[in-house]
C-alpha cells in the first residue's frame, strides 16, 4: 500500500493519500465511523457481523469490497536436507493441531516417496498477535481438512506451536531452527530464504508462484454483499490444476456514491490507478500476487461508476 | 503558616499544591477509567477472571482470566531484579567508592544512556542477538530440571528468561542511579569513624554505606520493578506464545504473555468495547498490582527508617 501511495502521488502530485497502517479491523471502524474516505481489509466486509449495513449507513449508499491484491501464504519449513515436500490439507492440518509430531511419520512419507525424511520432532511456529494471515490459513485448513481442523476460522490462532510476534520474527524462527514449520506471508518466507512446501489438494503437488495463486482466484465466485459488490469466495479445497490454494485477498472498501463529489473523484482516480495492470505488476516483487485478468476487468468496470 | 506571607509565597503555594493535587486526582480518573471499562466485560466473563489461565474474547461466550498472565509478569520481573540489583548495587559503590575520579563520569554517563535506549530497540536486540547466546546457559541450567523452574519447555529462544535478562539490561539505569546518590551521602562521620577503627575498605563499606543506602537501594529497586511489570513493546517481541490450553508451567525456560505484551499483541484487532473492556479489565490488574508494589515498597522503606 505504501509503495503505491508513493507512486500515486509522484504521478499526481496534487492529490494527498494518508493511509495508516492499523490492523484491519480498525481499518473497518474507522470506515464505518466516517473518518476515513476508503479502507483496506484482509477480509471483506461481514454481514453477520452488521458491518455492511454500518458502512453502508456511513456512506450514504451502498459501499462496494474491491479485490485489489491477493496476498498468498506459504508454508514455510526448514529440515536439513531436505528441499522438496508436499503436504496434503489432511497432514497439514494434523502437523498444526500436534496429531503428527515427526518428520518421519509413516502418513508424510506417504505424500513424499523419494525424499527421506529425518526422525526428528517437528516444531510448529505461529502468529502470537492476531492477524487476518492467520484467519485465512485457518479458513483453508477448516475448509480442505474439516475432519481434522475443527475449530471456527479467527484472527487467533488455535492450533499448537510457539507463538511469535509478527511475519518476520515467525520467519526468523523457523529459518533458525531445525525440523520446523510455520505459516507466513509469501514475501516474508522468500526474505528469510524458507523453502516452501508444495500443496496437494487432490490434483498433484503444487508450487507457490503467482500463476497458480492466480488459477486459484480465477475460479473464485462473486459472492456480492450488494450491488456491485465484488467479495471473493474463495474455493479452500480446490482440485483445479495447478491452482495453489493458501490465499488471501485484500479488498479496498469504499462507498459507490461519495457525498462529497471531489473526494468521490479522488478516491475513483486512486482506485482505478490500484487495478491498473502496471500497478498490479508492481506489488509482484513485494510478495503479492497480482490479480488475474477477468477479475482485473470487473474490479475495473466497478470502479468507474464510483461518483 | 503564622509566619509573614508575600504575593509570591502565596503563588508558589497555591501551584505546588496544584500540582499534588492534579496528580493524584489523575491517577484516580485513570482507575475509575480502568474500573467502568472493564465492568461490563467482567460481567460477561463465563470463567473465573481471576484464576483462569486463557484470555479468549473473540468469540461468545467470553473466557478470560489472568493467572497465567499474573505468574508470567511476575516471575520475569523478578528475574530482572535478581540480575539488575546486585550489579547495581556493584556499579554504584565502584562510583563511589572505588573508581579512580577521572572514570567516575564516564562510567555514570554510560549507564545513565542505557536508559536513552527506546525499549522497541532492547527488544529487537534481545530476539535477534541476546537470545541466540542465552540458549547456551539454558540449556545447562536444563541440568537442575529437579527444579521445576529450570525446565526443558523445548523453547529455544524467546523465553521468559530472554525476557527478563533484557529487562534486567533496562532496568539497571534507574536502580544503579538511585543507589549511587544514597552511597554518596553516606554521612563523612560514619565513614571516617570507621577508618578509624582500622577498618579495610570493604568492611568500611559494609559497616557504614550499605547500611545507610540500604533503604535508598531498597525504593530505586521498587522503581525499577515497576519499569519492569509494565514494559510492554519489548516483552511483546521476546516472549513466545505457548498453544492455547498448553499445561501450565514453572519453567523460566517456557514462554507467556505478560498483561502489558496480551494488551500490546490484540488490543489493535479488538472488536467493539467487551473485547477492549477485557483487555482493559487486565491492564486494571497490572495497575493494581504496580501499585501494590509501590506501598509495599514504602512500607520496607520506612520501616527501615524507623529503626
Amino acid at each position: 500500500m505504501t509503495q503505491w501511495i508513493k507512486d500515486y502521488q509522484s504521478a499526481c502530485p496534487e492529490a494527498t493519500i494518508s493511509y495508516s497502517g492499523g490492523g484491519s479491523g480498525q481499518g473497518i471502524t474507522d470506515f464505518t465511523s466516517k473518518q476515513v474516505d476508503f479502507a483496506g481489509s484482509d477480509a471483506a466486509l461481514d454481514a453477520s457481523k452488521g458491518e455492511v449495513a454500518k458502512a453502508a449507513a456511513a456512506c450514504a449508499s451502498p459501499t462496494i469490497d474491491l479485490p485489489m491484491v491477493t496476498g498468498p501464504i506459504a508454508i514455510g519449513y526448514n529440515i536439513k536436507g531436505v528441499s522438496d515436500l508436499t503436504l496434503t490439507p489432511e497432514l497439514t492440518a494434523k502437523i498444526f493441531t500436534g496429531k503428527i509430531t515427526t518428520w518421519n511419520d509413516p502418513a508424510i512419507a506417504a505424500a513424499n516417496t523419494g525424499v527421506s525424511l529425518p526422525s526428528i520432532k517437528i516444531t510448529v511456529f505461529n502468529r502470537s498477535d492476531q492477524s487476518g494471515t492467520t484467519q485465512n490459513f485457518e479458513r483453508y485448513l477448516a475448509a480442505s481438512a474439516p475432519g481434522v481442523w475443527t475449530s471456527k476460522p479467527s484472527k487467533q490462532w488455535a492450533g499448537i506451536g510457539q507463538g511469535k510476534k509478527g511475519n518476520q520474527l515467525v520467519g526468523q524462527a523457523v529459518q533458525s531452527t531445525d525440523g520446523s514449520i510455520a505459516y507466513v506471508e509469501w514475501a516474508y518466507a522468500i526474505q528469510n530464504n524458507l523453502a516452501q512446501a508444495k500443496i496437494d489438494n487432490g490434483a498433484g503437488p503444487v508450487e507457490l508462484t503467482a500463476d497458480s495463486v492466480g488459477k486459484t482466484i480465477a475460479t473464485a465466485k462473486v459472492a456480492p454483499n450488494g450491488p456491485g459488490d465484488l467479495t471473493l469466495e474463495l474455493d479452500y479445497a480446490t482440485k483445479e490444476q495447478g491452482a495453489y490454494p493458501i490465499v488471501l485477498v485484500t479488498y479496498e472498501i469504499v462507498c459507490s456514491k461519495y457525498a462529497d463529489a471531489r473526494t468521490g473523484a479522488l478516491v475513483k482516480s486512486f482506485m482505478s490507478y490500484l487495478a491498473s495492470p502496471e500497478a498490479q505488476q508492481s506489488v509482484h516483487n513485494l510478495g503479492y500476487a497480482a490479480l488475474p485478468d477477468s477479475v482485473q476487468r470487473q474490479v475495473q468496470a466497478e470502479i468507474a461508476k464510483i461518483s | 503558616m503564622a509566619t509573614s506571607t508575600t504575593a509570591g509565597d502565596r503563588i508558589l503555594a497555591r501551584l505546588t499544591s496544584g500540582s499534588a493535587l492534579f496528580v493524584v486526582v489523575l491517577v484516580a480518573l485513570v482507575a475509575v477509567f480502568l474500573t467502568t471499562r472493564a465492568i461490563p466485560a467482567l460481567t460477561q466473563d463465563s470463567a473465573n477472571f481471576l484464576f483462569h489461565r486463557g484470555f479468549q474474547v473473540s468469540t461468545r461466550p467470553m473466557m478470560f482470566g489472568v493467572l497465567d498472565l499474573l505468574w508470567v509478569t511476575v516471575i520475569s520481573s523478578v528475574i530482572a531484579l535478581a540480575l539488575a540489583v546486585p550489579v547495581a548495587i556493584g556499579v554504584a559503590l565502584f562510583i563511589t567508592h572505588y573508581a579512580p575520579a577521572a572514570l567516575r563520569k564516564p562510567v555514570g554517563h554510560a549507564i545513565d544512556l542505557l536508559a536513552a535506549i527506546p525499549s522497541i530497540v532492547y527488544g529487537i536486540w534481545g530476539i535477534y542477538v541476546l537470545a541466540p547466546h542465552l540458549e547456551g546457559v539454558q540449556r545447562a541450567l536444563y541440568h537442575l530440571d529437579f527444579i521445576p523452574l529450570f525446565a526443558d519447555e523445548g523453547i529455544a529462544t524467546g523465553t521468559i528468561f530472554d525476557a527478563g535478562v533484557v529487562l534486567a539490561v533496562m532496568i539497571l539505569p534507574i536502580i544503579t542511579a538511585i543507589s549511587r546518590e544514597v552511597f554518596q551521602r553516606t554521612p563523612r562521620g560514619h565513614i571516617e569513624a570507621a577508618w578509624a577503627l582500622g577498618a579495610t575498605r570493604w568492611e568500611m563499606i559494609r559497616t557504614a554505606v550499605l547500611p545507610y543506602g540500604r533503604a535508598g537501594v531498597v525504593s530505586g529497586a521498587m522503581l525499577g520493578l515497576g519499569r519492569a511489570l509494565g514494559e510492554t513493546i519489548a516483552v511483546m517481541l521476546i516472549l513466545t506464545k505457548p498453544a492455547d490450553g498448553a499445561p501450565f508451567s514453572w519453567s523460566i525456560f517456557g514462554g507467556g504473555q505478560t498483561f502489558a505484551s496480551l494488551i500490546g499483541l490484540n488490543m489493535q484487532e479488538a472488536n467493539g468495547r467487551l473485547e477492549t473492556g477485557a483487555y482493559i479489565a487486565a491492564g486494571l490488574v497490572l495497575f493494581v498490582l504496580t501499585f501494590a508494589v509501590n506501598a509495599a515498597a514504602r512500607a520496607v522503606v520506612n520501616r527501615k527508617q524507623v529503626s
